[in-house]
């Protein structure tokens, strides 16, 4: 039996060019598409209608009242808890001594009962609410680790205005 | 005069397998750092910052995203809508989709709010005030992740 094309047989060549075109375009694609995204969190709060809380055990612990206020281009005007209004240049930072110093009082930190109401101007914006709500429900210690404060926290009822 | 090594004149090829491997890593981690699930984003939002905001331990179950702008129109379902009315009638839409093709409670369905730094608390709430008409009860406002403290202090 004879074998044909016997000195036929030469090394293959592999064809390197289309590998490397394709590898070029799909390096160039996830280049373009890349975003550096921030993570994003969220503050999780449990706000039932108006009507069914009022029917709803009521707390024990007398509901704390924050103030927002608003100037007319929606900046930052004043914040107060209760009476107590916080002038200075870190407003919610003196929120945030305040409301641990009265929560560290009645049951250590932590507390689930104490709950938190948030009364803001209509144009504030919405950065300066985040920033009260972040000075209310916790704080990050300089180990980097995070200490609730007070986790029930609702905005007040608007006005039928 | 003599040229010398003229029969070493085939074509000079260079190595081309470092080069690959380099590519092929660099493809391998974009691959993997790409990120296709945060569709829910929308880039004509900005969210406040807060060092306390951190991302849920288990994802929602079909939670429902309304984004607010800071030019105070609502962005829910991939539509825009200026005006809250229209807004409430598409999530009355929603609540019935819920209720009719789930047997989850509306109460138990998370509201995610990603509004804009700049938008007004006043508008927050009112979209709020629409879902609690509604029996939606969980909500959850979105922020920016912070490394520094936002409300100030060391």
């Amino acid at each position: 039996m004879k074998f044909r094309n016997t000195e036929h047989r030469e090394t293959i060549k592999l064809q390197m060019t289309p590998m490397i075109d394709i590898v070029f375009q799909l390096l160039v694609f996830f280049v373009f598409t890349f975003k550096i995204v921030l993570p994003e969190g969220d503050f999780n709060i449990r706000m039932p209608s108006s009507t069914a809380s009022q029917t709803s055990t009521p707390s024990e612990t007398p509901l704390l009242r924050v103030r927002l206020r608003a100037s007319p281009g929606g900046e930052l005007a004043g914040v107060s808890l209760g009476d107590q209004a916080f002038t200075g240049e870190q407003p919610f930072l003196q929120l945030h001594e305040s409301i641990r110093g009265l929560i560290n009082d009645a049951g250590g930190p932590g507390s689930t009962d104490q709950e938190v109401e948030i009364e803001a101007d209509y144009d504030l914006k919405y950065r300066y609410a985040m920033n009260a709500i972040t000075a209310i429900t916790g704080e990050i210690d300089a180990n980097g680790e995070q200490h609730k404060l007070v986790e029930r926290v609702r905005f007040a009822p608007l006005d039928d205005e | 005069m003599r040229i010398k090594a003229k029969k070493d004149s085939s074509i000079v090829e260079g190595d081309l397998t470092p080069m690959i491997d380099m590519t092929f890593q660099l493809i391998a981690f974009f691959m993997l750092v790409i990120n296709f699930s945060d569709v829910e984003q929308d880039q004509r939002v900005q969210l406040p910052e807060s060092e306390l905001a951190k991302p849920p331990a288990a994802p929602y179950e079909q939670p429902l995203t309304i984004h607010l702008t800071r030019n105070d129109t609502y962005i829910f379902g991939g539509k825009e809508f200026t005006r809250l009315p229209r807004l409430k009638s598409s999530l009355l839409l929603e609540t019935q989709i819920i209720k009719r093709h789930t047997s989850k409670k509306l109460a138990d369905v998370t509201v995610i709010i990603r509004a804009d730094g700049d938008a007004k608390t006043g508008q927050v709430q009112e979209v709020i005030q629409a879902c609690q008409e509604l029996e939606f009860e969980r909500f959850a406002l979105r922020g920016k992740q912070s490394e520094q403290r936002t409300i100030g202090g060391s």
